[in-house]
């Protein structure tokens, strides 16, 4: 005993240093452990990393301008986007000869469409400039500024110069500045004017709309989860087939559903006037407005808030509540006091669930909010299949992403992300 | 006796579609097309006897048309075109030919004569508005009213949509500045031939969006073109616009009490493109598909389905009664004299060029 104890590392059984053999089993099994979530880690970087890491990269990729004008972005180095000239015959001719080899390629249109996001109107120049260049013989039938003036005097235009020289990097900050009603143009940064600011009040109305949400969500849900803790497990169970059987019903036809019974001559209205609530040519506007989408949105939404909060009060034992009234508490100091603290991780995990299904949320806003009660993912929708514009789109996701992350942080700061709890 | 089995099958097949078993030809189609009662009738006209035609052959239909644009930029970009031949309108057809995304076509070529042996390119005419583009149908988006809702007095011009105090009630409009801003400048005064014009400068656009401006709180906005009849059925919209033939199912299917106003009627065209860089095996099929399906005979068919006049000059004298009801489709033709007298001539080309414009503009004005 006393020998092996003496200077020098403690050895194994097999005489390697214990340490040593130690630190090789427990590589052994965190290697092994790493063999078994593999599966899941490859789905998961392959399915959700990438794509958000792609998407995220689009939001600042500016590479076409360059590919496609590329003797037209050198020619233009030397030219000063602030004096009032147009550009020199230079420029003009490597424009001629980019664009007819853009216009053979047919790729002409995508650098209009770039361009066109930050100067509505250049699109046009470029897509019908395309098809006469294609036919033109660019080696020898100068000069090429007043050519191409001629064809099209959006060329003489001094802004679009401008643009195509601010846009012509590989990297641009145009599409966030975008995503937040401002423009990058050669003067640098300015604010859009009134009438194409649209995407922060999208933002503040998606968020304003989520909370409200989210509170109408607790409202509801609270009663129902203390009752579904509370009852007697038979009829807590019929209850919560109540509450499941929406959860599980198909989205699509939960929302359509709400379009019957709100709209005007919907059943909630024609029962109203049948009572005689409201008058038959004054029925209520429920939806294709903020209403509709909030009404819709917390029924959809409310199994989220409950399934949590019901976990949560199941473990709160029912002694606490009868020792506080024991010792003289009413009901509600009893509940308030001793009850509530106790729910609150449920109702925190509810709301964190809610509030970020809420946000991204975009089919029912799209089916009953009409105009007013669209939100942000809406449109980002319209700007991934039907603008085509994706840049915008993902930098409008990116900072969709960013808020949430931003409201997840202050969250923890304030409530502590330990006291949430799934059950 | 296997191989006698084998050479049979052969050769009646060989007797029905002398090319349809080519090696070369892929077994799988993939259609896209619009949905509704408008796929219903291209099932009955093209695809049901071409499969009759040609046992084997799977059609996959994908109702995307309206978003055809923005999917093939993607997949043209993902590099993996799945679709073999598309639906599309007119200007649509012409933005995806300028971008590569549509095969350039040889009329002549590629489709059929007409049965008097005139070459496809004159029988279709001027409808030919792009290289990659074969017309099918003429279709026009008109207003549809409620005729128990609007009142003693039925709408008589398109002006009388923005009209709130003689029609009072929601009205429901398409998602998109096509046609929308014609209808706006022309009822605020444009003369009909000026309104591309005006509409081409800020000053009219703006004009256009004021106009509109006066009845956004009574519009109800579309995007599928089933969405209007479902309105005006239940009674939540008084009159709306939609495509002619979702409005004819509506009324002489349906029997809605639904009122056609023809004044100022959009023309515009459908058609199909095919995607550029489709595999040869699936090309050959698609050319074959298409020279099938666009012939003077199946165009007309298409007619006995649904009220939208044939693309095809020589297709018109053959158009005669709805295949279930009976009636007589040419008085619900958009092409009908009794309907075509205050037309709206729809400028494919300016919207082409002009459409990434106009749709910035028009969506920061929807969403305010």
């Amino acid at each position: 005993m006393s020998d092996t104890t003496q200077n020098g590392p403690v050895l194994a059984a097999d005489g390697t240093p214990l340490k040593r053999s130690l630190a090789k089993a427990l590589r052994m099994q965190k290697i092994r452990a790493l063999m078994l979530i593999a599966p899941l880690l490859l789905f998961i970087l392959v399915t959700f990393i990438l794509p958000v890491g792609d998407m995220l990269f689009r939001s600042v990729d500016n590479r076409i301008v360059q590919e496609v004008l590329p003797t037209t972005v050198s020619a233009l180095e030397t030219w000063d986007p602030a004096s009032s000239e147009l550009p020199g015959e230079a420029v003009f001719a490597a424009l001629a000869v980019d664009m007819k080899a853009a216009a053979e390629a047919k790729v002409h249109t995508k650098v209009a469409k770039r361009l066109n996001y930050e100067n509505p109107g250049l699109s046009s120049v470029f897509r019908k400039s395309g098809r006469k260049i294609k036919k033109w013989d660019v080696e020898n039938e100068g000069p090429y500024k007043e050519r191409l003036i001629e064809l099209n005097d959006g060329w003489a235009d001094i802004e679009l110069w401008r643009t195509l020289k601010t846009y012509s990097g590989k990297r641009t900050m145009g599409y966030f500045l975008n995503a937040v009603d401002m423009k990058l143009g050669a003067e640098g940064v300015t604010v859009r004017p009134e009438d194409e600011r649209i995407y922060n009040t999208m933002l503040i109305r998606t968020m304003r709309m989520s909370l409200i949400i989210t509170f109408s969500c607790i409202m509801l849900g609270y009663p129902v989860a203390w009752l579904l803790a509370n009852l007697s497990t038979r009829s807590a169970n019929m209850l919560m087939i109540l509450v499941l059987l929406p959860f599980w019903t198909s989205l699509l036809v939960r929302t359509s559903s709400w379009k019957i019974l709100l709209q005007q001559q919907g059943v909630i209205n024609d029962v109203l006037v049948w009572i005689g609530i409201v008058g038959d040519d004054n029925r209520l506007v429920l939806i294709n407005n903020e209403l509709g989408t909030i009404i819709a949105m917390t029924h959809i939404l409310l199994p989220f808030m409950i399934l949590p909060m019901y976990s949560v009060m199941q473990t709160i034992q029912p002694t606490y509540l009868r020792a506080a009234k024991s010792l003289g508490a009413t009901n509600w100091t009893a509940f308030w006091r001793v009850y509530f603290p106790q729910s609150v991780p449920g109702i925190g995990a509810g709301s964190i669930l809610v509030f970020i299904l809420a946000v991204g949320y975009y089919i029912t806003p799209a089916l009953v909010g009409g105009t007013k009660g669209t939100f942000i993912s809406n449109l980002i929708a319209y700007h991934i299949s039907t603008s085509g514009n994706w840049g915008l789109g993902a930098a409008l996701g990116a900072i969709l992403l960013a808020v949430v992350l931003v409201l997840y942080w202050v969250y923890d700061k304030i409530v502590g992300i330990d006291n949430v709890k799934l059950g | 006796m296997k191989m006698t089995k084998l050479s049979a099958l052969a050769m009646t097949t060989a007797l029905i579609a002398p090319a349809a078993f080519a090696e070369d030809m892929a077994n799988e189609l993939t259609l896209v097309s619009w949905g509704g009662s408008y796929q219903a009738s291209q099932t009955k006209a093209y695809t049901e006897p071409y499969m009759a035609a040609n046992p084997g052959v799977k059609i996959i239909w994908d109702e995307s048309s309206a978003e055809a644009v923005a999917k093939l930029r993607a997949m043209n970009e993902a590099g993996n075109v799945t679709w073999d031949l598309v639906d599309a309108v007119a200007s649509d057809s012409m933005r995806l030919c300028d971008e590569g995304l549509a095969e350039e076509l040889d009329h002549d070529a590629d489709l059929a004569a007409a049965p008097d042996g005139t070459p496809a390119s004159e029988d279709f005419g001027d409808l030919l508005v792009s290289d990659c583009f074969v017309p099918q149908i003429v279709y026009s988006t008109t207003f549809g009213y409620r005729t128990d809702l609007v009142g003693a007095e039925a709408p008589t011009t398109v002006c009388d949509v923005f009209d709130l105090a003689k029609f009072p009630g929601k009205r429901a409009l398409q998602k998109r500045p096509i046609d929308n801003m014609e209808w706006a400048l022309y009822c605020d005064g444009v003369a009909k031939d000026d309104i591309y014009d005006v509409l081409g400068t800020d000053e009219g656009v703006a004009r256009g969006l004021a106009k509109l401006d006066t009845i956004k709180d009574s519009v109800v906005w579309w995007s599928a073109g089933a969405e209007t009849p479902q309105l005006l059925a239940d009674g939540e919209v008084v009159m709306g616009s939609t495509f002619n033939g979702r409005l004819f199912s509506a009324i002489a299917e349906q029997n809605q009490p639904i009122g056609m106003l023809w004044d100022m009627q959009s023309f515009d065209l459908d058609g199909r493109i095919v995607p550029a860089g489709l595999p040869a095996d699936r090309k050959a099929r698609v050319m074959h598909f298409l020279k099938f399906a666009t012939d003077t005979q199946r165009l007309a068919d298409q007619a006995a389905y649904i009220s939208y006049g044939p693309a095809r000059a020589s297709s018109a004298p053959l158009v005669g009664k709805h295949a279930e009801l009976g009636i007589d489709m040419a008085p619900h033709m958009p092409t009908d004299p009794a309907n075509a007298g205050n037309v709206h001539t729809y400028d494919y080309e300016w919207w082409a060029d002009n459409r990434d414009d106009l749709d910035a503009k028009f969506q920061a004005w929807l969403v305010k």
